[in-house]
């Protein structure tokens, strides 16, 4: 089968690698410089050769950061409880409206229902910034400011529009033949939607879960702006980190390698229906 | 009870009217076939009557009533598609069980009822695999077994055999006839493929241009087709179809070959000097020995297994088809003379490929009235 010469495999050996280092070193290097005191991170030149430490991550976990201008109490498990926490009801939120939505707009030319799938998607127009002026004037209004059921509203501008997009291309691909033999068999809408609609697309909705939740797990500046310190995911909280008695790179970057594992790991465990999703999700949008 | 009428049915997709006014009465228990070129409506025409599609216009009904308003899963139909629609996550058996899951039979019943179509179809060892797994021919006995499983009074049949091997094909259509007999269904069958048409129906509906052309048995439709196009569409080889312009004389109607008469049916009198296109069939040609017949040359000779195809040519270069049976002698080569069966010729108006009738009025004048 493998009819590339000898050469050939070399170079795509040498130019895979490449790409790997590229993208994989800053994390390679972040994960070094955890396990790293202030000092030998900051050496010049700098070395590979280091004895690592686990203080940086005792350090985040307690909470009680050590710089030199003495101890310091952070919130980060706290803020690492908040983003799981406002990412997985985002998602699940996003998920309960936008897969029957998604197969609305698949399934159904009603008046306006491209305007409509569209004006969900414009969502992710507007430069969040200019979104958040008046949306912290109704929600301090309305007494969502600084709550999480505000916070997982507001994260719905993120998650939904991507949801229905991904999802709605996938009931798109399902030939609509199988559902009017289901109906045709004698079941009714909701059961053909839910046994034939949502196992077929079912790839499409975890892929487009996933990357809901990457959205959504990153978003910085919703948080900041509508969140106070107890209700702040790990993007807004890792700014305590910068404090004026200088930066603790050590433990940034412990806090860094802890806040990238939940996703790391949802990632990889469902790396496949990702690439499959992002490639479908952007032929068939 | 399982009647199937259809009322001056419209069907438009934008500003394209798929069906336009389609009248249709199959009688209970009987067998039309839906024939048609790809693109005449024939798919869209019975998702209309199962309910998957609304019409625009016009009336469905079923046993005399009217099923506008009743959703596909009451309508009591089964039907299998042409691209299968099987469930890809569902092994066969769940694929066939369906629509006795959604009539709430228990799991001894379910199974009883998958076993015994499963084993009339002969896909009783293939009953856990999932669809991917099937070959075509088991994907579409697993569709047909879908369609018949909970026995229903009205089987919608899709071009059921278009996307399976010759083989299959030939061995479904001899099957087939028996096996919807023993349903005793009102049935309607989309082909395109005319043995089958020929094969299956105790009608035919021929449908071009969401119109239907002509709707008659399938001797009928072979012998008596309404238009130039339904002529070509049935049978294997082609209609042969000629430019004449009939003349009459003391002996009658006649058009010529070669300076030779073929003598037209009398009632075809208001046809002369009119342009014509005559319609005949290679196996109504034969060869003779006889001087009177029309000359002709040989070209090519095709034996097929239980026929022989001859390309003759006239002395104006129009060529011929002639079939004959394989073991019936004739000339292969040279010059040679055909005789022509009239009681076989039909005659077309040429402008419009409109069959012309002995009584004087073209076919659409007479449906008209």
């Amino acid at each position: 089968m493998d009819h590339r010469s000898a050469l050939e495999r070399i170079l795509r050996a040498i130019a895979l690698t490449a790409i790997v280092v590229f993208f994989m070193f800053p994390i390679f290097w972040i994960v070094l410089m955890s396990l790293q005191t202030n000092e030998t991170i900051l050496r010049s030149p700098p070395s590979m050769s280091f004895v690592p430490t686990l203080k940086n991550y005792a350090a985040i976990i307690s909470g009680e950061l050590d710089s030199n201008a003495g101890t310091m109490s952070i919130h980060f498990m706290n803020n690492l409880l908040n983003s799981i926490l406002l990412s997985v009801f985002s998602v699940a939120l996003a998920l309960l409206l936008g897969v029957p939505a998604a197969y609305a707009f698949a399934r159904h030319k009603f008046r306006g229902s491209e305007d409509i799938a569209f004006t969900l998607l414009s969502f992710r127009f507007a430069p969040p910034l200019l979104v958040l002026l008046p949306l912290t004037l109704y929600f301090q209004a309305l007494g969502l400011a600084n709550t999480y059921l505000g916070l997982v509203w507001v994260y719905q501008l993120i998650c939904l529009p991507l949801i229905l997009w991904i999802v709605r291309g996938y009931f798109e691909d399902i030939s609509p033949d199988i559902e009017h033999a289901y109906r045709i068999a004698g079941h009714g809408w909701f059961a053909t939607f839910r046994k034939i609609a949502l196992p077929l697309a079912g790839p499409g909705i975890a892929a487009a879960g996933l990357l809901a939740f990457i959205f959504a797990w990153n978003n910085f500046v919703f948080a900041l702006v509508l969140a106070s310190a107890d209700k702040q995911p790990v993007t807004v909280g890792a700014l305590a980190f910068v404090t004026a008695s200088g930066i603790q790179y050590g433990q940034i970057a412990a806090a860094i390698v802890m806040s990238i594992a939940p996703t790391l790991l949802l990632a990889l465990w469902a790396q496949r229906y990702l690439v499959e999703g992002l490639s479908l999700g952007a032929v068939k949008g | 009870m399982s009647r199937i009428e259809l009322k001056k049915l419209v069907k438009r997709f934008k500003d394209t009217a798929v069906l336009s006014g389609i009248d249709l009465d199959v009688p209970e228990g009987s067998t039309l076939v839906l024939f048609g070129p790809s693109g005449a409506g024939k798919t869209v025409l019975l998702r209309c009557i199962a309910g998957a599609v609304e019409q625009d216009g016009g009336e469905v009904l079923i046993g005399g009533e009217d099923v506008t308003d009743v959703l596909p899963e009451h309508r009591g139909i089964g039907m299998a598609f042409q691209n299968f629609a099987l469930f890809p996550h569902m092994d066969a058996f769940d694929n066939i069980a369906s629509p006795l899951t959604a009539c709430g039979r228990t799991a001894d019943q379910i199974r009883a009822g998958v076993d015994t179509v499963a084993k009339l179809l002969k896909i009783d060892h293939v009953l856990s695999h999932t669809p991917k797994a099937l070959s075509n021919g088991q994907k579409q006995r697993t569709a047909l077994a879908r369609a018949l499983v909970s026995r229903p009074k009205v089987l919608l049949l899709d071009d059921p055999l278009r996307n399976v091997d010759a083989k299959l094909r030939f061995e479904m259509r001899l099957e087939l006839p028996r096996l919807l007999a023993d349903q005793g269904a009102t049935v309607i069958y989309v082909t395109q493929d005319y043995r089958e048409a020929m094969a299956l129906g105790d009608r035919i509906a021929v449908l071009d241009g969401g119109r239907i052309i002509q709707n008659g048995t399938p001797e009928e439709i072979y012998r008596r087709p309404a238009t130039i196009n339904i002529a070509k569409l049935f049978g294997d080889p082609t209609i042969n179809l000629l430019d004449v312009v009939p003349q009459s004389d003391a002996s009658g109607v006649y058009a010529s070959l070669s300076d030779r008469r073929i003598q037209l049916d009398p009632g075809l009198s208001g046809t002369v000097g009119r342009e014509c296109v005559l319609g005949l069939r290679p196996e109504a040609l034969s060869f003779t020995d006889a001087d009177e017949g029309v000359p002709v040359t040989i070209e090519a000779e095709t034996p097929f297994n239980e026929k022989t195809v001859t390309l003759v040519t006239t002395l104006r270069k129009r060529e011929i088809l002639v079939s004959r049976p394989a073991e019936m002698p004739a000339p292969t080569s040279g010059m040679a003379h055909i005789t022509i069966d009239p009681s076989d010729a039909v005659l077309f108006d040429r402008q419009t490929g409109v069959r012309l009738d002995p009584n004087g009025t073209s076919h659409a004048a007479e449906k008209a009235a």
